[in-house]
């Protein structure tokens, strides 16, 4: 309510200044390409693979939990950070992987079901995810301690909520397609959430084994990018034939 | 002897009346910090609600949450010293402008506090977070001001001639002037995250002078640049009082706190790069900054209230009041 009263006076204020810019408007060129038709699932393909980490991996550290008893109380073991989380043999979670081009101008229907981001023992699960625009995100607080979301997009609006109880749920959307979106508690600092947004819905996330899967793709030519929180971004062009599943590997180099 | 009992009371109603606002300005001096460690420990944004936080007057102290409501309890109790220390002014003070400087402060608590809230609910625009890190300052001085305008010693002054080309006056305000500059410019380094633009130091990425190709780069290194100005404002200060007001301790102690306290803010500002913007120095140097400047700006008002400049009008034509230049 006061924020919407103070973006009221903001508002007025501005328009009182006479310094509003108006807005040019045009009308959209009309494309002369015809639309690509629809994802016929006879003949779509996928694209599945792994990432993996070629050196060492960096030490996680032990989250201290300290700040808030009811965070530590949760937890009976320590709780690692998830900079990068590696396997043995080199495979790495938490790596977004989605096709950043060459979809053409096709729309895809936004999935009805609501994406879940829980809030549980005071760490953001998942702690990487894929959302599509206009798709639910349905934030939870499970824990018996209150939370702060903090969503701080580039291109959509920035949003901070409280939860002070368990159960509580907020829902949001993102209108805009942007490639990371990060989450943070500013209450507690050590935890942290990424989602990529897309208008498509054709993207996954590396599991605790270094897998991922895109399913459903019509063959085509394709820029795959995988993104990794602190180990950076790189793309592959990769080409699905009908029916084919193109199997790809992202390989990302430890920091020194 | 009604008379004399009644400005006997007068008199120890004034004194408490000081230590009233002289506490006020300590309090200040405190929010400064709690402010300073809001931004340190990056807790602005922990209590997402404003004026309750998380619709509770008093949540849970926990995480950051310690740090952004413990700022806004501190806030509040600052507010109601001032509240206080506003009626107890216009109830009691018979110089006008310090009564109406009182309902000034308190005007200014409450701008404080709403441009806290709208920070927290914009989510920490920069102009809104510099414009109430520099109110902050702003509003320590002018209760800095209350605090020394209600001592004995303001209301004893006598007038000496202040020699020189340029008088003390002047000079004193000036540093003042700078170190204000200096706090703008060291706000908007910290608001825009820019503590860290410029990874060493004394040297800037191994040279004298950065590549200025970001704007935070740029902005640290005015930050690092206006530094050497105030310094220079400051030494020049202090030359000035060691050459003319030696014997006078009025002067001297100032003068030597001054000296002292820029060498502990130009380490502070040091160890903040060397640490990677620890909480400790980070905070520490938000609060040394704002008793630089409470100290140089103390000096200056001393030079206001005890030196007049040698072309001025004769003291025996004029009040001393009036030769303070604030009356």
């Amino acid at each position: 309510m006061i924020k919407q009263v103070l973006t009221v006076l903001f508002t007025l204020a501005l328009v009182g200044c006479g310094g509003g810019e108006e807005a040019t408007t045009s009308s959209p060129a009309k494309s002369s390409t015809p639309a690509p038709p629809p994802v016929d699932s006879a003949t779509a393909g996928s694209i599945i693979g792994t990432a993996v980490l070629e050196g060492d991996a960096p030490e996680q550290k032990t989250v201290q939990m300290g700040a808030d008893p009811v965070c530590a109380k949760m937890h009976t073991s320590p709780v690692q950070t998830e900079f990068v989380v590696a396997n043995a043999d080199g495979t790495l979670a938490n790596v977004f992987v989605y096709v950043k081009d060459g979809l053409g101008g096709r729309k895809f229907p936004t999935p009805s079901e609501a994406v879940v981001l829980d809030q549980n023992g005071c760490t953001y699960h998942p702690h990487v995810f894929g959302i599509m625009v206009g798709q639910e995100l349905s934030v939870v607080n499970s824990d018996d301690t209150l939370h702060n979301i903090h969503a701080m997009p580039e291109k959509n609006p920035q949003f901070n909520i409280g939860q002070p109880i368990k159960g509580l749920t907020t829902k949001k959307t993102f209108e805009l397609p942007e490639v990371m979106v990060p989450f943070k508690c500013d209450v507690h600092k050590w935890m942290n959430s990424y989602a990529g947004v897309l208008d498509h819905p054709y993207f996954g996330v590396t599991g605790t084994t270094g897998l991922f899967e895109i399913g459903n793709l019509p063959p085509g030519d394709y820029v795959v990018e995988a993104w990794h929180e602190t180990l950076g971004a790189q793309t592959q062009n990769v080409t699905v034939g009908e029916k084919e599943t193109k199997e790809i590997s992202f390989s990302f180099k430890a920091s020194e | 002897m009604a008379t004399r009992s009644k400005s006997t009371i007068q008199a120890h109603q004034g004194r408490w009346l000081h230590r009233f606002a002289v506490v006020t300005a300590a309090s200040t001096w405190v929010l400064i910090w709690a402010g300073g460690l809001v931004t340190s420990t990056g807790s602005g944004l922990s209590v997402p609600d404003w004026p309750l936080s998380y619709g509770m007057l008093m949540p849970p102290m926990v995480g950051g949450i310690l740090y952004e409501h413990g700022h806004r309890m501190v806030a509040t109790s600052v507010g109601m010293l001032t509240t206080v220390l506003a009626i107890w002014l216009w109830r009691s003070e018979p110089r006008q402008w310090v009564r109406r400087l009182g309902v000034a402060a308190l005007a200014m608590v409450i701008t404080q506090g709403v441009l806290g809230g709208i920070t927290v609910i914009f989510l920490l625009p920069t102009p809104i977070s510099v414009t109430h890190a520099t109110l902050a300052q702003t509003f320590f001085c002018v209760v800095v001001l209350l605090a020394f305008a209600t001592s004995r010693e303001w209301k004893t002054a006598a007038s000496m001639t202040d020699r020189g080309r340029l008088s003390l006056r002047t000079v004193a305000l000036i540093a003042t002037g700078t170190i204000y500059l200096q706090l703008i410019l060291g706000a908007t380094v910290r608001h825009t995250g820019a503590a860290l633009a410029i990874p060493d130091f004394p040297l800037a990425f191994g040279g004298l002078v950065p590549p200025l190709e970001t704007a935070p780069v740029a902005i640290h290194f005015a930050h690092r640049m206006f530094a050497l100005v105030v310094l220079g404002a400051l030494g020049w200060l202090v030359s000035r009082i060691w050459r003319e007001h030696s014997s006078d301790t009025r002067f001297t102690r100032p003068a030597i706190v001054l000296s002292c306290l820029v060498v502990v803010q130009v380490l502070l500002g040091g160890t903040i790069v060397w640490t990677s913007r620890a909480v400790f120095p980070a905070t520490a140097h938000v609060a040394m900054g704002a008793l630089l400047l409470a100290t140089s700006w103390l000096l200056t008002l001393r030079a206001f209230i005890h030196l007049t400049p040698e072309a001025a009008p004769s003291m025996s034509s004029m009040s001393v009041a009036e030769n303070r230049g604030l009356s």
